[in-house]
């Protein structure tokens, strides 16, 4: 999957599940200062891809995630 | 419908409340052992107007709980709230408990329940709406001689569901236990007459528990009208603690 196409899954999530305005989300934007997404916000958004895509994403690899680029990068990775 | 899934619901009062919750809202009654039982409380439900299956749900099997959670979603769609009641007693003074009699009473009443919690929470986030209540014990809150296993699980209880309330409030999930005192049920019925008068002598209300006193409260918690209450312990006792 291209990175294109993650970010746009990450967008209908961010959209969707948690009610973020659809501009907003852009790959420089910052998860808690930009969008103000909350720590069980960016879980709501791991569990949702561990589930799609069936992959397992560590803590660890979250402790780095500040931005929607980021997270998507680390997405992309995984898949 | 909102849709509950009560473990242990076939017996005592896991029973009680399948009974209580069918008279408005869909019920998955859970067992381990006692299929006919669930399938008799399902019947009853059902022959009442109500919307009831029974499944098989072993706590202490991560494989097991999946496999409930599934059916019942396919069955009713989601599971939005969830009973954590099903548990056991392996009593002995302390000194003389053994390591298996803890680890398993913890597995089943403890563990258990945290199984179960995270699988319904699942759920709960992506629907913005959750209800989740654990059946502890007056044991965990004063403890209660012969069951350090028992007392230890149901206290953890009460912290787990604490931190699920704070956890996930702003997802309006709610998370509450109810601590019975002395009810009658099969896991009461070995006290003879002589110790029963004498338990109803420590209480306010002087008679033993009805499973339905319990029922009661979980229906309410379980409803919108309780959305406003989360974290708390209700003690439903008769009085005994006061």
């Amino acid at each position: 999957m291209e990175v294109n196409e993650v970010f746009e899954k990450v967008k209908n999530l961010f959209v969707e599940e948690l009610g973020i305005d659809a501009e907003k989300v852009t790959m420089e934007a910052k998860l808690e200062e930009d969008l103000d997404i909350d720590s069980l916000g960016i879980v709501e958004v791991v569990m949702a891809f561990e589930d799609e895509f069936e992959i397992e994403i560590d803590d660890e690899e979250l402790t780095d995630v500040g931005t929607v680029g980021q997270a998507v990068n680390l997405l992309h990775s995984k898949i | 419908m909102k849709t509950a899934l009560v473990t242990g619901g076939s017996r005592g009062i896991g029973k009680a409340i399948s009974y209580k919750l069918g008279e408005s809202i869909n019920v998955a009654v859970g067992y381990s052992s006692s299929k006919e039982q669930a399938a008799e409380v399902v019947s009853s439900i059902q022959n009442n107007g109500g919307n009831a299956l029974s499944v098989e749900i072993d706590v202490t099997e991560n494989d097991s709980v999946e496999k409930c959670f599934e059916k019942v979603e396919k069955e009713f769609s989601s599971v939005d709230i969830l009973v954590n009641n099903a548990g056991i007693t392996k009593d002995n003074i302390f000194p003389r408990l053994k390591q298996d009699d803890w680890d398993s009473v913890i597995d089943t009443n403890l563990t258990g329940s945290f199984r179960t919690s995270q699988r319904a929470i699942k759920g709960m986030m992506k629907n913005k709406w959750g209800r989740i209540l654990f059946i502890s014990s007056i044991a965990g809150i004063s403890g209660n001689t012969g069951q350090s296993n028992y007392a230890a699980s149901k206290a953890g209880m009460i912290g787990l569901a604490k931190t699920i309330s704070k956890e996930l409030g702003s997802r309006n999930i709610t998370s509450n236990v109810i601590a019975p005192g002395y009810i009658d049920t099969d896991m009461t019925s070995f006290l003879n007459d002589e110790q029963k008068e004498d338990i109803i002598g420590q209480l306010s209300i002087k008679r033993v528990g009805k499973p339905e006193d319990i029922a009661n409260i979980v229906s309410f918690l379980c409803s919108d009208e309780s959305e406003y209450i989360t974290g708390q312990v209700f003690p439903v006792d008769g009085g005994l603690t006061t």
